[in-house]
């Protein structure tokens, strides 16, 4: 187990060095470059050769990697080439309300798909479980723009209940049931693909547990379905629940952009849109590397977890 | 039988597989497949290996055809050493030297008919047409036993002893001088088993081939082999006529082998049993010494440290004690 | 497969768990007319089947079923359902079931088009790390783990914005990020594949590597491949539609379902022109949930092991 853990980081080092190389190159893709911040278009091309020398430009490009990676160990995201603030601290501002939006859908959608998942599990091939699979489905193949949508027009516009959009109401809000009734849309529409896909993982697994053998056994030995299902099965669909976790951050990330889109919410992913119209590159490359850092720790605590859960893994 | 050159010539054979473990996969151990082999395969005959499961028996085999690339020693073939030639070059060589699988159920690909599993070796090696290899594969079912409308068939519409000759035909369809058989006949119905062993006899005299027959099975070995090779831990215990090993076997473990294999005629069956204790210990820790002796009945001290030598006699053995060639267990009553 | 290999990333259609490998195996393999009565016991693979050869073919025949030129300005803009304009018009006065035809055009084309390269690329990859294993397949599986390691829609939009948005650059870049997860899933059925006797036989037989790729390993891996290949067509599609809802995919006048929904962005198009946005938005849906369900059905029909 031990030696399992330090390999599996170790084989993480290469990874994340090939995700800041990947990330950097991007970076020089992208049109505009870090000496544009301080020309004028006044500035000779004399200024522009100076100015690249100082920012070291001209130097060859691994080696610009290189100063990039170290800044970056320094916390140094670069300059936002919009409005001249570090990256990191118009990262930090829109953290917070990214992570409530994602950390509660994901609550959310965990407490809606394990006991439905069970239950659909349970009830294999009863109307019950057609209905689930069939809302499961739906889930998984509504786009998250389309679904924002309509709960705007039907909660927001024809019943008035809930708010278009943002965090808080303008002006007057900022108390608990005010920021709770901006989060229902948004959390709604980011949910439910997660909810939908953990579903048919939970119904699966759910499903392969009670058709093995030790469950067949428990069974025989007159134990009740409540207590099979949560002594001996659960424990066991539990691993690939945690995979779906780890997978569905990527998802999850991307969601979040088209859902702050739609809801004005002032997260990371508006963050996002925003800076893709005004081709603020430095920002993107530092929102990017920040959501690949943490799909990468996803992925790779999903790997431990399971050697947790499942110690065969380890021995593979 | 020493008169002629042999066709094969197996010169200490090793396959030692690393055990790897921890962070960085060093190698903590080895596990000895097959360890320090010898043996000649003259044309025309049929060499037995026999031995129990992990003798390494079947990695000999696989060795031999370059399936697994050996850690040591020499495979060679028409004076050719196979073992160190160039990835292309024994590609090539490969049409001389062919192998008939255990398990015809997963030795055919299930996506590809009958016909096309036939012709396709011609079509690779010797660049023939569809339509020529094709006829090539006609002639060639037939002469294994089966009907040419067979060719049109996919592998799961057979049954196993069907399979298996088709296994046999896909092996001949190159014209080989010799064939491994790797447990041709273990994987099939006892009634079966003798149709295919006499086909393979009846097409060792038709094409003149060369039979290496690995098999667990003293029956079969007995049927079919003209001299055989007694494996046991990677190492070989002992070589001879299947005559010799049968009436005389001079190996403890040979003795004990046969002891165990069942006794036709009713009257012999009284005879006293050898009875064996133990099991067979792990490649990956051999016993010192001679590798039999935490089960061999007549072990002694220098067993125990000092690994015997295969004698390079007309029959040769690889124990500190052989018996007799006078006294045998298998014929008193 | 290992446990420690994940279903693909941009696969979030593809919940079950993928035991595609034994499926592939020498096992007595089921024949096409098998497969095809599998499927067809699923009604709703079957509808779904049906709905997407629809699509197919109303992206074919689109300019023979469009009652207008998806581009022409008629006087009346934002008008309402009416017997010359079945769906109305839109904000620019273009006749939007015209344009929902041509959309159709646009999800097809990205779907196939992007699912393609990916295959392509992932099955070379992954028939090489799972064929030659050692170095190569290290190299192969660190390079997967980094592009699974970005968000992929997020990485989609960035690429997407720098090349210039437009339907080959959405192909493109969708075809060059989705590939690991295809690499990893051929590689694991290669693993297995390739120890079985027939591939062995192969090799003794002396056939050349890439006719063992290709003849007696790629065939035999490919149920999982068409399975994953189906639900990627689906979320190629919602990727297509939502860069174009952001305004990052096929531009205007370009009609694509994505950004003709993009004009409900605008409160009063939301609240009082229905017809606008509901039509391409149910198009999507429904073009995504049925290649789900055919997906499903594959699954089910190609492969032992199935739930849904």
């Amino acid at each position: 187990m031990g030696s399992y853990l330090i390999r599996r980081l170790l084989i993480g080092i290469p990874v994340l060095i090939g995700v800041t190389l990947i990330n950097f190159l991007i970076i020089n893709l992208a049109p505009g470059s870090p000496a544009d911040l301080y020309l004028t278009p006044t500035s000779t091309s004399a200024d522009v050769v100076r100015v690249e020398a100082e920012l070291g430009l001209d130097q060859p490009i691994f080696v610009q990697y290189f100063h990039w990676l170290v800044r970056l160990f320094h916390g140094d995201l670069g300059v936002s080439f919009q409005n001249r603030a570090p990256v990191t601290e118009l990262l930090a501002e829109r953290l917070g309300p990214t992570l409530l939006l994602m950390g509660t859908s994901l609550v959310v959608a965990y407490l809606i798909a394990v006991p439905i998942g069970i239950l659909a599990a349970r009830k294999k091939n009863s109307p019950t479980d057609y209905t689930v699979v069939g809302a499961a489905f739906l889930g998984i193949s509504v786009p998250h723009f389309f679904l924002g949508l309509v709960l705007i027009y039907v909660f927001a516009l024809e019943l008035g209940w809930l708010p278009t959009g943002n965090m808080i109401t303008l002006g007057r809000g900022g108390g608990f049931a005010d920021r709770v009734n901006h989060l229902i849309l948004p959390v709604a529409v980011l949910a439910t693909a997660t909810a939908a896909n953990m579903t048919r993982y939970v119904r699966s697994s759910m499903i392969d547990a009670f058709g093995q053998d030790y469950i067949r056994t428990a069974k025989a030995k007159g134990l009740g379905l409540s207590t099979i299902t949560n002594k001996h099965a659960l424990r066991n669909a539990l691993i690939p629940v945690v995979t779906v976790i780890g997978i569905d951050l990527s998802a999850l990330i991307g969601g979040a952009i088209v859902t702050e889109q739609i809801f004005q919410w002032p997260g990371i992913g508006l963050l996002t849109i925003q800076s893709i119209g005004a081709r603020d590159y430095s920002v993107l490359m530092g929102i990017n590397l920040i959501a690949a850092v943490a799909v990468f720790g996803a992925n790779l605590l999903t790997d431990i977890a399971y050697a947790v859960v499942d110690p065969r893994v380890a021995y593979a | 039988m020493t008169t002629t050159e042999p066709l094969l010539q197996v010169r200490n054979l090793k396959k030692y597989y690393p055990i790897r473990k921890g962070v960085i996969a060093r190698t903590v151990g080895q596990v000895r497949a097959v360890d320090d082999v010898s043996f000649d395969v003259h044309p025309g005959e049929t060499l037995g290996i026999v031995g129990e499961s992990g003798c390494g028996k079947s990695t000999t085999g696989r060795a031999i055809l370059r399936l697994e690339t050996p850690t040591a020693g020499s495979v060679i073939f028409e004076g050719t050493d196979i073992a160190t030639l160039s990835a292309g070059t024994m590609r090539r060589r490969r049409t001389d030297l062919q192998m008939v699988f255990q398990d015809p159920y997963s030795s055919l690909n299930p996506q590809i008919r009958i016909g096309d599993l036939l012709a396709e070796p011609l079509i690779a090696h010797h660049r023939l047409k569809r339509a020529a290899a094709q006829a090539r594969a006609a002639e060639i079912i037939q002469v294994v036993g089966l009907p040419r409308l067979y060719l049109n068939r996919y592998p799961h519409e057979l049954s196993g002893g069907q399979r298996q000759r088709v296994g046999i035909a896909r092996a001949l369809m190159l014209e080989p001088k010799l064939i491994v058989c790797d447990e041709p006949v273990s994987a099939l119905d006892v009634s079966i088993q003798a149709q295919v062993l006499n086909l393979l006899k009846d097409l060792q005299g038709e094409f003149g081939l060369t039979y290496v027959f690995i098999s667990h099975g003293l029956g079969a070995i007995k049927y079919i082999s003209d001299r055989i090779v007694v494996m046991y831990l990677g190492k070989v215990m002992e070589v001879a006529t299947t005559q010799e090993i049968f009436t005389a076997p001079r190996h403890p473990y040979t003795e004990i082998l046969l002891d165990a294999y069942p006794e036709a005629n009713p009257h012999l069956r009284d005879r006293p049993r050898i009875i064996v204790e133990g099991d067979v210990p792990s490649p990956a820790k051999p016993p010192a010494g001679c590798v039999f002796h935490t089960r061999c009945p007549s072990a002694q001290a220098i067993c125990t440290t000092e690994i015997p030598r295969l004698s390079t006699d007309a029959h040769p053995v690889a124990c500190h004690f052989p018996l007799l060639a006078s006294k045998n267990g298998k014929v008193e009553s | 497969m290992t446990l420690t290999e994940k279903p693909g990333t941009a696969g979030t259609a593809d919940a079950v768990v993928p035991d595609s490998a034994a499926a592939a195996l020498g096992r007595e393999r089921s024949s096409a007319g098998f497969v095809v009565r599998r499927f067809l016991r699923h009604r709703m693979a079957v509808a779904g089947l049906v709905i997407v050869a629809l699509m197919v073919l109303t992206a074919a025949l689109a300019p023979l079923l469009a009652p207008h030129d998806p581009n022409q300005i008629f006087g009346s803009f934002e008008a309402a359902p009416s017997a010359d304009h079945l769906l109305g018009t839109d904000a620019v006065g273009r006749d939007v079931l015209s344009r929902l035809i041509y959309g159709a055009r646009v999800s097809m084309s990205v779907g196939v088009g992007a699912v393609a390269v990916y295959v392509l690329i992932g099955v070379l990859f992954g028939l090489l790390a799972g064929y030659y294993g050692r170095w190569v397949d290290s190299v192969i599986m660190r390079i997967t783990d980094v592009f699974m390691s970005f968000p992929y829609f997020m990485v989609i939009l960035i690429l997407v914005s720098i090349l210039g948005p437009s339907l080959l650059t959405i192909i493109v870049v969708i075809g060059f990020l989705a590939w690991p997860m295809i690499a990893r899933l051929v590689r694991g059925s290669v693993l297995s594949i390739k120890q079985t006797d027939y591939v062995q036989a192969g090799v003794a037989l002396g056939y050349s590597t890439p006719r063992i790729l290709f003849r007696h390993i790629l065939p035999n891996a490919l149920s999982p491949i068409i399975v994953n290949a189906t639900f990627g067509v689906a979320q190629a599609i919602i990727l297509e539609s939502g860069l174009s809802f952001l305004g990052m995919g096929v531009r205007p006048p370009a009609a694509s379902w994505g950004n003709m929904l993009s004009e409900a962005q605008s409160i009063t198009v939301l609240s009082s022109q229905p017809w606008i946005w509901i039509p391409p938005g149910l198009m999507i849906l429904l073009a995504v949930l049925s290649i789900n369900f055919v997906g499903d059905g594959l699954r089910d029909s190609l492969e032992s092991r199935s739930y849904t």
